[in-house]
């Protein structure tokens, strides 16, 4: 179980992820060309139960980091370099998310010029964001992202 | 010391209680004294993608009189907007030909965006159906002026407060000055749920009603304002709620006599013509509070020294 199929040499590994949004998460991170690992319902002693990600070859941007900051708040990041834990990380939300999430109020001026979003994070739990431009409030069951 | 050189005036949200003091307080000066050639070889540019009359007006007559000059348009059919230039072209475009731009456009958050491009001072004349800072400004001016404070007043903000943009900016507004507010509108047009989130994080103490009739004696400004047929995606939507309200001179016979009605204007039927000559009605001079107010948020973005 430790070891989970695969360790891996140089990747990311996404763990502390509520079983519920694994495969969310998953998609979230697009096409994968390299080994991926999805083990889910893991027993946690954090948790109860867990999900968790390992990706070859692949690091996080910091875009990335956000959206599954934004799905999964208390998810820990592992980063792998020649088969050892380089940096190990809490997610951690920024008070400005840039182009992560879309504007829900279809008046929005991002909607139709080319320009990166931004909200600031008014409320971290339950999440609260008010978009830069429009000033709409959104809440967390609202959040569409990017 | 406040300095307002450089900034963008887009939302009432990014003005603090002492910046708004601040601007209120300039606009008495302006009414004070005469400053002819305070912005003398200034050029404010007005782009007016949506039909406009006082803050347009307001805003070339404040400019001309403190010796600046204007150029711009007032149809976006009449620029390169139809042509398919983006925002963004056009605000890279015309910074270069003038110091601050006034800009009135359909969409939300587009002041915003105009001031991140833009390296003069973006003035905020309306984005949208969100904010309005300057009618905002000028309604606090009149406040200020018909009651002797703003503190502690009962405020009836009346009509479409869903897509009403001056509903939306006042209401932030007053949240900064301890304000008993009430919110009057058709169930269909109720104030948005963010506004109201907004005031009850901040503890702001708010009601929301469907008719005036029973809150009238207690209210000291009555905000009335339009119900915007351009706004409404459905026009059946607007046919069922554009008589909602209607004040006359029955209304108010047990407000407070110093009660003062306000209108951003232009009314259509919601204030009947009878109201003109009551001593409640505020909203000409209301209207003419845009000149002392649009003049010291230029004076002021553009730095100058009275």
């Amino acid at each position: 179980m430790k070891t989970l199929v695969h360790n891996l040499e140089n990747g990311t590994v996404i763990d502390h992820i509520p079983p519920e949004i694994t495969f969310h998460v998953w998609n979230l991170l697009g096409k994968q060309h390299d080994v991926v690992v999805v083990g889910n319902h893991l027993p946690s002693k954090r948790m109860g139960k867990k999900g968790i990600i390992k990706i070859a070859n692949k690091f996080l941007s910091e875009a990335e980091a956000n959206k599954i900051t934004l799905l999964a708040p208390h998810a820990t990041v592992s980063v792998i370099k020649e088969g050892k834990v380089f940096h190990k990380y809490k997610l951690s939300l920024p008070s400005l998310l840039k182009g992560v999430i879309t504007c829900i109020n279809p008046n929005c001026i991002t909607r139709h010029e080319q320009r990166e979003t931004a909200f600031k994070v008014i409320q971290e739990n339950p999440l609260k964001v008010r978009c830069l431009y429009c000033e709409l409030l959104i809440h967390s069951q609202e959040i569409v992202l990017s | 010391m406040i300095n307002f050189k450089g900034k963008n005036i887009i939302s009432m949200h990014d003005l603090s209680k002492q910046e708004i003091i601040h601007i209120l307080k300039t606009a008495e000066c302006m009414e004070k004294k005469k400053y002819y050639d305070l912005l003398k070889g200034k050029i404010l540019a007005t782009l007016f993608f949506e039909p406009s009359t006082r803050t347009k007006l307001s805003f070339h007559s404040a400019m001309k009189q403190l010796g600046g000059s204007t150029i711009g348009f007032s149809d976006a059919q009449t620029s390169s907007t139809t042509k398919g230039e983006s925002l963004h072209d056009t605000i890279r475009m015309v910074e270069q030909y003038c110091d601050a731009i006034v800009m009135r456009h359909p969409l939300d958050g587009s002041a915003r965006l105009a001031a991140e491009i833009a390296s003069v001072p973006v003035i905020n004349g309306g984005d949208g159906k969100n904010q309005h800072p300057t009618q905002t400004l000028l309604d606090l001016y009149t406040i200020k002026k018909t009651q002797g404070k703003i503190s502690k007043l009962h405020v009836a903000i009346l009509g479409d407060l869903k897509y009403g943009r001056t509903a939306h900016s006042l209401a932030t507004a007053l949240s900064l000055f301890d304000c008993k507010l009430s919110f009057i509108s058709p169930p269909s047009l109720r104030m948005p749920r963010q506004i109201c989130d907004e005031l009850t994080e901040k503890n702001i103490h708010f009601t929301e009603h469907e008719s005036v009739e029973k809150i009238i004696p207690d209210i000291d400004i009555l905000y009335s304002t339009r119900i915007q047929r351009e706004r409404f995606p459905d026009p059946r939507e607007y046919e069922m709620v554009k008589n909602a309200f209607i004040l006359d001179t029955p209304l108010f016979k047990n407000a407070k006599p110093t009660l003062k009605l306000l209108h951003p204007l232009p009314r259509v039927n919601e204030i009947t013509t009878n109201m003109d000559a009551t001593p409640y009605a505020s909203y000409f001079e209301q209207a003419g509070n845009g000149i002392p107010i649009r003049k010291a948020v230029l004076a002021l973005v553009l730095g100058a020294k009275l």
